[in-house]
């Protein structure tokens, strides 16, 4: 089993990317678990169709803590499988807390089993990792590969290259692995360069270029991932390479974060370039 | 049982071994307990509160209520706002106080509960009854200690209730800090000497040393009541007694009605009790009375007949900073030597205080605040004292230095009962100490002197 997270700055596409990537994999008969870490529970939509998941979280406060796989399992597109740690309302409680939780409960109740037979876990986490809660999924033993979804905006990149400060702290005590940068188009000029420079100077490689396509737009509207709202369309084929591209990465790597100097730098490397 | 301490100092910065202090919420629900009617409430898993309780029984011998939010693992998660509600709800159905006074644990303050807004909102749902009150104070044990705890809530009393009428009350108030109940009640009795009118608070004397009589009482006769609490606005002025349990209080109510802070030291020892009397003889504008004059003179009787034994005697001493500063005070009045002085909790008064009181009587003396007995162990190994001064922690040092001549202490006392009966505040209490001290040291040359030095008449 390839256990996968996805990180990346707040509103770059993540939740999208995975659920689309994932859209792929399943396609390919592969056999994927979707974990959403993020308490608006929003990470499995497009998969199921809607927010029609009762997270992990508002299971164990309702249910106490007789809790079965099967009531916080969800099956979506393609035989994917969904789950969502959900928390509390903004403002108030821990996330953090719910998360570790929340993944804790999954591993009691054999979610991660070999019988479960799957060939990935995805983890779809919070844009930022602000306390060890949102960490949970790259400790020993849980995600093994990171990708961080940027774009060749400055604040896309100074989160990604914060992000693995973080995976390179993890990295030093375990086995967690950078698996490279995929990068959102955010129509930036000389975007693909200078992501694929920054890739390299973290020690890492930009995946797939998943071009700006309004068909993403068209297809969450209609809560569907791209591949099955219109799987004939050019930015399905997109998706179905950046799935190929993670299943055949064997580039794990334990990141090499720049300084703030060296990040600013290579902005204006390319980022001015006529 | 500490045999394994080591003479050799080796520099230690993320370890505490023996640590002098405790949790602040110990401190809160004391002085919670100290206002008449009052239910502490601790906000946070059952454990918490369940320690505490008996952290203070194991100290008082007396049943020391509390309830709990009891949090779970959804709590933690989802914030403790729905457990505070029923919790609220439940204990003015069931136990019925005057007022709950609520503070946080460790748990509720990370996940950063708002218990204002939260007890608002149980307001306004009809979960406290009209009439009633809830009063809190954020008490994070991994800042300050018990000491800060009893501070947080001492001065919660004061956000919370105090008033001022504009009609000036003929009376002072008097902040006692984190002492037992017979020192309150010790205080009581020597302002009623001066027929000075004054306010305790917090009391608990009457709540925590109360006699038996067969019949459990849940909210015993004592304690600050709500409208006396209410009433320190008008007052003349504010006598606090230890600069980091009573002072935030007093200033305080300086701050928001004007009343006078005199920030002063706990009355343990001569000079510090004159202190306190003569602080309450200018607010409260009445004479010393003959029986005071009388019980300060026997008092040097005392240190006079006695002095002989004390002399030049190297002290170590532990305890909470502001019982450690009086006595550092008393033991440099009885001519004594405190060479190690120790406190667990953090403040730059203290180390400042001490020094000042030490820089010319015994300038070698090592003062250190956030400290643990384990380095109080080691500099005694290093250089040995005549006699040791702390809570029962320190029997263990005292026992594997070859029965190094102790005395018990401050806070916690769990294995003598001295402290449950005889103040060690006034003039009285400086007796009593005076009584430990030599009775420390006697006991131990009766048990040990060859037959030529076991004298009849000392």
């Amino acid at each position: 089993m390839r256990k996968v997270a996805i990180y990346g700055k707040g509103g770059i596409g993540k939740s999208t990317t995975t659920q689309n990537t994932v859209a792929g994999l399943v396609e390919a008969g592969r056999k994927v678990m979707v974990v959403g870490c993020d308490p608006k529970a929003d990470s499995t939509r497009l998969l199921l169709g809607g927010l029609a998941q009762k997270s992990v979280l508002d299971t164990l406060r309702s249910e106490g803590e007789d809790v079965e796989l099967e009531d916080i399992r969800k099956p979506g597109f393609c035989g994917s499988i969904c789950v969502e740690s959900g928390g509390p309302e903004p403002g108030v409680g821990c996330a953090g807390r719910g998360i570790i939780t929340s993944i804790n409960l999954l591993e009691q109740l054999g979610a991660y089993a070999d019988s479960e037979a799957l060939d990935y876990v995805f983890y779809d986490v919070l844009g930022d990792v602000v306390c060890g809660g949102f960490a949970m999924p790259i400790r020993e033993g849980k995600a093994e590969e990171i990708y961080i979804v940027c774009s060749g905006e400055m604040m896309a990149m100074y989160a990604a290259n914060n992000i693995s400060k973080g995976i390179l702290k993890f990295a030093q005590s375990g086995v967690v692995r950078l698996g490279g940068l995929i990068c959102n188009s955010r129509k930036v000029d000389n975007e693909a360069e200078m992501v694929e420079a920054f890739a390299k100077k973290l020690g890492t490689q930009m995946i797939h270029f998943v071009p700006r396509d309004n068909m993403v737009q068209r297809a969450e509207i209609n809560r569907k991932t791209v591949i099955e709202y219109d799987p004939t369309c050019n930015q399905a084929n997109e998706y179905r390479t950046l799935a190929k591209a993670i299943e055949g990465n064997t580039n794990l790597v334990i990141p090499t974060p720049l300084s703030t100097d060296e990040l600013e730098k290579t902005l204006m490397d390319y980022g001015l370039m006529e | 049982m500490l045999n394994g301490t080591t003479a050799e100092i080796k520099p230690r910065e993320a370890l505490r071994i023996n640590p002098a202090k405790t949790c602040q919420p110990v401190g809160a629900m004391y002085a919670s307990l100290g206002i008449h009617g009052c239910m502490p409430h601790s906000h946070g898993s059952q454990g918490c509160c369940a320690y505490h309780r008996s952290a203070l029984t194991r100290h008082l011998k007396e049943p020391v209520i509390s309830t709990t939010s009891s949090f779970t693992e959804g709590s933690s998660v989802f914030g403790g706002s729905a457990n505070l509600n029923q919790a609220l709800q439940n204990i003015f159905t069931i136990y019925n106080p005057d007022i709950v006074a609520v503070h946080t644990t460790c748990l509720s303050e990370v996940i950063g509960d708002d218990i204002p807004s939260i007890v608002k909102n149980a307001r306004e749902a009809g979960k406290v009854p009209e009439g009633k009150y809830v009063i809190h104070a954020n008490t994070p044990s991994f800042v300050g200690s018990h000491i800060t705890g009893f501070a947080n809530m001492t001065k919660a009393m004061v956000t919370y209730l105090a008033e001022k009428t504009g009609e000036a009350k003929d009376q002072v108030n008097v902040i006692p800090g984190f002492v037992d109940p017979t020192d309150m009640r010790e205080i009581k009795r020597l302002a009623g000497e001066l027929k000075a009118n004054i306010v305790l608070f917090p009391d608990t004397s009457d709540v925590l040393d109360t006699p038996q009589t067969g019949v459990y009482e849940m909210y015993p006769k004592g304690g600050t009541t709500i409208e006396q609490l209410k009433s320190t606005g008008d007052s003349i002025a504010t006598i606090a007694l230890g600069h980091f349990a009573s002072r935030p209080a007093a200033e305080s109510l300086e701050e928001k009605f004007g009343v006078p802070a005199s920030v002063g030291e706990l009355p343990i020892g001569v000079t510090a009790t004159d202190d306190f009397i003569d602080a309450l003889r200018n607010y409260a504008r009445v004479e010393v009375p003959a029986s005071i004059v009388q019980e300060r003179g026997r008092l040097l009787d005392l240190i006079s007949d006695m002095g002989q034994y004390l002399y030049g005697k190297r002290v170590a001493i532990a305890g909470d900073p502001d019982h450690v500063i009086s006595l550092v005070r008393f033991l440099l009045e009885l001519n004594m030597k405190p060479v190690f002085v120790i406190s667990g909790s953090m403040g730059n008064h203290f180390e400042n205080r001490v020094k000042e009181l030490l820089k010319d009587a015994v300038p070698e003396a090592k003062v250190k605040q956030n400290a643990d007995l384990f380095e109080l162990h080691q500099w005694i190994k290093n250089e040995p004292v005549d006699l040791l001064i702390g809570n029962t922690h320190a029997k263990f040092m005292a026992r594997a230095e070859n029965d190094l001549p102790f005395v018990r202490f401050g806070w916690p006392i769990t294995d003598r009962m001295a402290h449950r009966v005889f103040p060690t505040v006034g003039y009285r209490g400086a007796s009593r100490l005076i009584n430990d001290i030599i009775n420390a040291f006697l006991d131990k040359k009766d048990r040990e002197c060859p037959e030529e030095t076991f004298e009849l008449v000392q």
